[in-house]
């Protein structure tokens, strides 16, 4: 990998620019680290002391070229074994886009950091080696960024360089994955040949590629459109706090406070709040101090009612006209993420929005095999990165969505009541 | 599909990056006023914790903010900022907690270090007022651009009895879902900035005119070098035999400790200078000024496994 320590500015993003959050996914020697490396590098986005930190660390290793792979592993435990461990995000940003990245772990081992890294993103690369093409582990990275909603799904093409830059290679790859990815009910999908050592169609178009004519694998970040799905959705907000001021100058201010997760809330609208099912009317919103007449997922406001009701944490505001189904029998999704299995009679809290309940899980209905992503019924138990279909019972109704119309009102974690560890993130499929 | 513009953002469909940052900060905050029994926000008055109770202050408008500060003293500040912190707690009402490190120091607890920085010092009283207090949640303004190790931080960081961080057995962090729950003695650290660069902290602070203390601008100050770095002279313990004192325009880009917070060459006296100056910037905050960074290549981690916010 060619570096360059010269480096001019840094391009700054303007305070209007847009937020992408993406994740990246690949197997254990895809190159992932060095095409995170490539993308901070050659966006300006390494400063002078870390890459002097990286050279010297190289260097003491008795190491020709900086490895760019030292900018992304920050644990002692990481550098030690040269491998990833944990989801780290990094930021950069160019003069049209800032970027949050979920940097994933791609070993098998890992898919609980994978599913943790896909649960905000927008956009996920999927990296494969050009000489292998399509593998068991890009079946299963696609299927968790299927399963999580991911709306972009970019396929880059790596070491293109190793297979003498030939499109037929790179096409018969890119077809073999949508086909897959489609399938799976991927939305979109981009593919694009790569060699990140190289350093070809990741921010810089490649002049040995010159048969593709499609974006670098930055410009199509920096063009894809986000903070779509959130505000088209149905209105909806889980409250979290209730502010009463009781001061001189706001004797009687009662607002629910919360960020809306979907959808857009107006003055004037009605609406019903859950699980009471009591109506009211919107006679205010104020944002973070402002009065506004309207506002949209992923603000954060506060409603004001015109009717004195029993709001607190934890319920749901909802348009009148479009409510959720209330209840507390719940099949879903889940990826079990602790070490210990996860078995049927297992009494759990249910995190979902800004409520807990106690819950039950009733049954454990099948275990999806992820090397070829069939269903196993009556597995038994979860073990830590499984993924499988669960029966959960809650002891108070609670307000679902479905995951594909809304990820925050369509997820929410089981914990144990005895630690408070995190069992499994899960997912309203039905 | 909905149409909607608010008041400020234009169409809810783009909202600036800022806008997104502020709403999932203000979100943290709430989240941990109603699921916590004693917060507490940790307040040096540098700028990350100035923009942190800025954004406390919206979440709970008009009502108080639900909690009390804490400050660290090394004894070693800038008078400046310390008058800045006062001012503030004044302004807003606030009750403020102090860690004294020169209690520590005078009741011979802790001892000064041979190379006179009181930075690692902080975390004995940071952590015995967390369980003296009964805090259940401490807001810290790290941002996970900061470091490599701080990379890795989750937005709620599980602490035990003993304050100590492991990075290998965090808990996942999914969508929104902050997971609060923790035994008695335990705390969570919480961090509203995760996703905060430092060009955002300075934009936001533009964009919502936050006062901050005049040390961040560009002055004239006696200052000597010392490792690499401009220290200013003072009572704290610099300069040394050998080291000599000369008055420069520079200005700060953390606030910390005295013994191991250098300031930079600047001219930037305005916030619209420091913002250019920050984006054209080659080196990182703490890369600029942290002495106590450099000590190591894993600095940091050792001192967050401690108990270091």
């Amino acid at each position: 990998m060619t570096i360059s320590t010269e480096q001019p500015a840094r391009r700054a993003a303007p305070a209007e620019a847009t937020l992408l959050r993406f994740a990246t996914a690949g197997s254990v020697d895809d190159g992932k680290s060095t095409l995170v490396g490539r993308l901070l590098h050659d966006s300006k986005s390494v400063f002078a002391d870390q890459l002097e930190a990286v050279e010297q660390v190289s260097a003491s290793r008795g190491q020709d070229v900086p490895d760019l792979a030292l900018l992304t592993d920050g644990l002692r435990a990481e550098r030690e074994q040269g491998i990833t461990i944990d989801v780290a995000y990094r930021y950069f940003a160019t003069a049209r886009r800032r970027f949050i990245l979920a940097d994933t772990p791609g070993h098998v081992q890992y898919t609980r950091n994978m599913v943790t890294g896909a649960s905000t993103a927008e956009l996920t690369v999927i990296l494969v080696d050009a000489r292998h093409g399509v593998v068991e582990q890009t079946r299963r990275h696609a299927a968790i960024a299927a399963l999580l909603g991911v709306p972009h799904v970019v396929l880059a093409v790596n070491k293109m360089d190793l297979v003498d830059y030939a499109e037929p290679v790179f096409a018969g790859i890119a077809e073999t994955f949508t086909a897959y990815a489609l399938g799976l009910g991927v939305p979109e999908i981009t593919a694009i040949p790569i060699s990140a050592l190289a350093g070809d169609n990741v921010v810089e178009p490649s002049a040995a590629m010159d048969w593709y004519g499609g974006p670098t694998v930055l410009e199509h970040l920096e063009s894809v459109p986000t903070g779509r799905e959130s505000a088209a959705r149905h209105a909806r907000l889980p409250v979290q706090v209730v502010i009463r001021p009781r001061t001189p100058e706001h004797p009687d201010y009662r607002g629910y406070a919360g960020q809306i997760a979907t959808g857009t809330f107006r003055v004037g609208d009605e609406v019903k709040v859950l699980p009471s099912g009591i109506g009211s009317r919107i006679s205010g919103i104020d944002l973070l101090g402002v009065g506004v007449d309207v506002a949209s997922a992923p603000q954060s406001v506060t409603l004001l009612l015109e009717d004195d009701i029993d709001i607190s944490r934890g319920d749901l505001i909802v348009p009148a006209h479009d409510v959720p189904a209330l209840g507390r029998n719940i099949e879903a999704t889940v990826c079990h993420l602790a070490d210990t299995p996860l078995t049927a009679g297992r009494r759990v809290l249910l995190k979902h929005t800004t409520r807990t309940v106690k819950a039950t899980v009733e049954e454990i209905t099948s275990r999806l095999a992820l090397d070829d992503l069939t269903h196993h019924a009556d597995p038994g138990q979860l073990v830590a990165n499984d993924i499988g279909r669960v029966r959960v019972r809650t002891a108070e109704p609670v307000a679902l969505d479905a995951y594909a119309d809304s990820r925050h009102t369509g997820s929410f974690l089981l914990i144990d009541p005895a630690d408070g560890t995190t069992l499994a993130a899960g997912i309203v499929t039905d | 599909m909905s149409e909607g513009a608010d008041s400020r953002g234009g169409h809810p469909f783009r909202l600036s990056h800022l806008d997104v940052l502020e709403s999932e900060a203000v979100h943290i905050f709430r989240e941990v006023a109603g699921e916590f029994e004693n917060p507490v926000l940790l307040f040096s008055g540098g700028k990350d914790s100035i923009v942190m109770l800025h954004l406390a202050l919206k979440a709970f408008a008009p009502a108080a903010i639900p909690f009390s500060l804490l400050h660290v003293d090394t004894g070693h500040n800038f008078p400046e900022v310390l008058e800045y912190r006062d001012r503030v707690v004044a302004r807003h009402g606030l009750r403020l907690h102090v860690a004294s490190v020169q209690d520590y120091i005078d009741r011979g607890v802790l001892r000064e270090r041979p190379d006179g920085t009181r930075n690692p010092l902080q975390t004995l009283p940071l952590t015995e007022k967390i369980q003296s207090e009964r805090f259940d949640a401490v807001f810290g303004g790290g941002r996970r651009d900061e470091e490599k190790a701080r990379a890795k931080e989750r937005v709620f960081s599980l602490r035990d009895e003993f304050s100590q961080w492991d990075p290998r057995r965090q808990r996942p962090e999914l969508w929104q879902l902050y997971n609060g729950r923790h035994a008695p003695g335990e705390h969570v650290r919480v961090f509203p900035l995760s996703n905060w660069t430092e060009l955002d902290v300075w934009q936001y602070i533009a964009r919502e005119d936050i006062e901050l203390p005049g040390i961040y601008f560009a002055h004239e100050r006696e200052v000597f070098e010392r490792a690499g770095m401009w220290l200013t002279a003072g009572e704290w313990g610099g300069p040394k035999a050998g080291e000599t004192v000369e008055t420069r325009l520079v200005r700060y880009r953390t606030v910390g400790d005295m013994s191991c917070t250098g300031a930079v060459d600047s001219d930037a006296t305005t916030l619209d200078a420091v913002i250019t100056e920050i984006a054209a910037s080659r080196l990182t905050e703490r890369g600029a000024t942290r002495a106590d960074d450099k000590m190591s290549e894993a600095a940091m981690e050792d001192r967050k496994r401690e108990g270091y916010f």
